[in-house]
């Protein structure tokens, strides 16, 4: 049978990769300094709804939720071979911490009934992988968390190898289902050159609007909007047009959205300094590095 | 939604498998003792399982005042759904003010779960808990005595408090490691409450065909001492200094995850924040530039000695001992200072 897959996937800045130059003179870390990048176990989960979508048929829908600049990855996604892209933006889901966007994303995925939803396994900007849970219980499916390897697609019925920290566990289930995907599970593909080509221009209304109001900063608000139209109305025709859904479209209770909808609050961010309290410069010789091993014997550190 | 209760208890999930306790719920005790003794509230221990009621002791030796005890033939092994069901209930019917989890693969599995089928916040990956006072930036009103949330955000850059101030149960995760295991009082004594569930077969989605467990290769938080390598070792073969100054000093070899990715050594291996947290006595960092990933991993450590050959390392920013010199002719030296100095190996 064929399988409607829908994978969540999140745009964050590149935190692994800070070096020298994202740090400031104070020790704390330039965050402006971070490229914005597709999160690396997302692509994981892409890559695995393809490979169903190329084994067993059906197809393969991205959605992520975020500011419009998201739809980056939205595009990539079409470049690997995605067959629908949908952008979740609104003012009213900012501040929205993981209840409330696991809330917000519900709302979307049930418009699609998929058999499958899949999410990496966590987030390299918050690492929280409580977005995927959640999800999948407002959904009231199944979750199978930590999957390393889908070891079989049979009807209804899948079979998954998922990580147990010291070890595995090979657990079979009814569709439909949420997993959430390791890196261990596939090597992601990369963007198809004929898909960049065709999916390059790809866009969400909000970026033909800001486009178009780029490129025209004199006209009206009515011919504005005319031309917004048209333009999307154009690349909807070629099937480039990228879905962008509100809170409006999804019929969501704001109480369960943006700030109200969110349990946990921030009360504080510091920002890491790094120092010791004390520290010595020990010469590389052998002087130096016995005198250090003698001090640590005194002080019983090392006996 | 669950309303705020001052009266409520604070709950820690006794994770345990087989019938064996994991750690981190002994570790979370020491812990959740003290927030409970500033709350002036009960420590109760959730336990679920089949057969499990001898682990009640153990938790009443490190700490718990109470043990909510859940014995069910279907809950003998660890599902989501069945065990999300059976805490849900216990947290609607007794109404703590704190529940914590272990950040293991099964904590992170089931809290989640649980939060959202409850409506309440949860916060991951916790490094720290305390206990303060909050005012909202937009009115006056003081709330007292909540759960601070630590945690590290932003990949390690970033420390950030959370706090839930209007609905609740608060809800964490803690990362193992961070918190030092308690010594257990075996004259303590506890109360054990039974309670009944109501769960079936359509609370187990899953079927479990197979499960391997391994030992690790090693235990990192237990050692007083280690010896960790990174990607300036250069090659598995120059990871034998590593593994020769761990033997010398009795100490347990470790890496960063650059060291483990390049396959100097095993996984086991690897501290930081996709490895172990540890916190010995001594940390000798060979060859490593000191990513915060890494730090978040070791940076509790007494005493550190960082090696390389690079001055601006950002590990010379937490050493206590910095050698700034090549690995290959400091590591050899220690050797030979050590032997010495008849450092039993």
């Amino acid at each position: 049978m064929a399988y409607n897959c829908v994978v969540l996937i999140k745009q964050v800045p590149d935190t692994k990769r800070i070096t020298g130059q994202a740090m400031n003179d104070d020790g704390t870390v330039n965050r402006s300094a971070l490229p914005a990048i597709f999160n690396p176990e997302d692509l994981n989960a892409l890559e695995l709804a393809l490979q169903i979508k190329e084994n067993f048929g059906g197809n393969v829908t991205v959605i992520t939720m975020g500011l419009p600049a998201a739809a980056s990855i939205l595009r990539d996604s079409l470049f690997r071979g995605a067959d629908e892209a949908i952008l979740l933006t609104d003012q009213k889901c900012a501040a929205s911490d993981t209840l409330a966007t696991s809330y917000i994303i519900s709302c979307a995925v049930k418009k699609l009934d998929p058999d499958i939803v899949l999410c990496g396994r966590q987030a390299i900007d918050g690492d929280t992988a409580q977005v995927g849970p959640q999800l999948a219980e407002k959904l009231g499916i199944t979750q199978i968390t930590y999957v390393e390897e889908l070891i079989e697609l049979n009807g209804k019925t899948i079979t998954v190898r998922r990580n147990i920290g010291n070890g595995f566990q090979k657990v079979r289930t009814e569709l439909p289902v949420l997993l959430t995907v390791t890196s261990e599970a596939n090597d992601p593909r990369v963007a198809a050159a004929k898909k960049m080509m065709k999916y390059k221009n790809a866009l969400a209304p909000i970026e033909v609007g800001q486009r178009i109001k780029a490129q025209n900063p004199d006209a009206d608000g009515p011919t504005t909007k005319d031309l917004i139209e048209h333009k999307c109305s154009t690349l909807d025709q070629k099937k480039l047009l990228i879905k962008q859904w509100g809170l409006d479209f999804l019929d969501a209770d704001l109480n369960w959205c943006g700030r109200s909808g969110s349990p946990t609050k921030v009360h504080r961010i510091q920002s890491v300094v790094l120092t010791a309290k004390e520290s010595k410069d020990i010469e590389p010789n052998d002087r130096g590095i016995s005198d250090m091993i003698h001090e640590l014997i005194e002080d019983k550190t090392i006996s | 939604m669950i309303e705020v209760n001052k009266k409520g208890e604070v709950w820690v999930f006794a994770e345990q498998h087989n019938g064996q306790l994991e750690d981190t719920p002994i570790e979370l005790m020491s812990k959740a003792r003290h927030l409970a003794d500033i709350l002036d509230v009960k420590l109760a221990a959730a336990v679920l399982g089949n057969n499990v009621k001898d682990l009640s002791a153990k938790l009443i030796h490190y700490g718990a005042d109470k043990i909510y005890l859940v014995e069910h033939p279907l809950l003998e092994h660890y599902q989501t759904n069945s065990y999300a069901k059976v805490i849900s209930d216990l947290i609607h019917k007794h109404k703590p003010q704190i529940v914590l989890y272990g950040a293991t693969i099964t904590g992170r599995d089931l809290a989640p779960r649980v939060a959202s089928a409850i409506k309440a916040g949860l916060t991951a990956d916790c490094t720290d808990l305390q206990i303060g006072d909050h005012t909202p930036g937009n009115n006056s009103n003081t709330y007292k005595n909540l759960l601070f949330q630590i945690r590290p955000a932003f990949g390690g850059n970033i420390i950030a408090t959370i706090i839930n101030y209007d609905r609740w149960p608060q809800m964490a995760t803690v990362r193992e490691g961070v918190m030092p295991m308690p010594t257990p009082d075996v004259t303590r004594k506890g109360e054990i409450i039974t309670e009944k569930t109501e769960i079936s077969r359509q609370d187990l989605p899953l079927e479990i065909l197979e499960e391997h467990k391994r030992q690790k290769k090693i235990d990192l938080k237990a050692a007083r001492v280690i010896v960790a390598g990174g990607a300036g070792v250069g090659s598995k073969e120059n990871f034998s200094l590593i593994w020769n100054l761990a033997n010398c000093l009795g100490a347990a070899p470790a890496a960063t995850r650059a060291a483990v990715d390049l396959g100097f050594i095993d996984h086991d291996h690897q501290v930081g924040q996709t490895g172990t947290t540890v916190r010995p006595s001594l940390y000798v960092a060979v060859g490593i530039s000191g990513a915060i990933q890494h730090q978040a991993g070791m940076s509790q450590s007494q005493k550190i000695i960082a090696i390389n050959n690079d001055p601006d390392a950002p590990i010379f920013q937490i050493a206590h001992y910095k050698i700034l010199g090549d690995l290959n002719e400091v590591v050899p030296k220690m050797i030979k200072a050590i032997k010495e100095k008849g450092i039993k190996e």
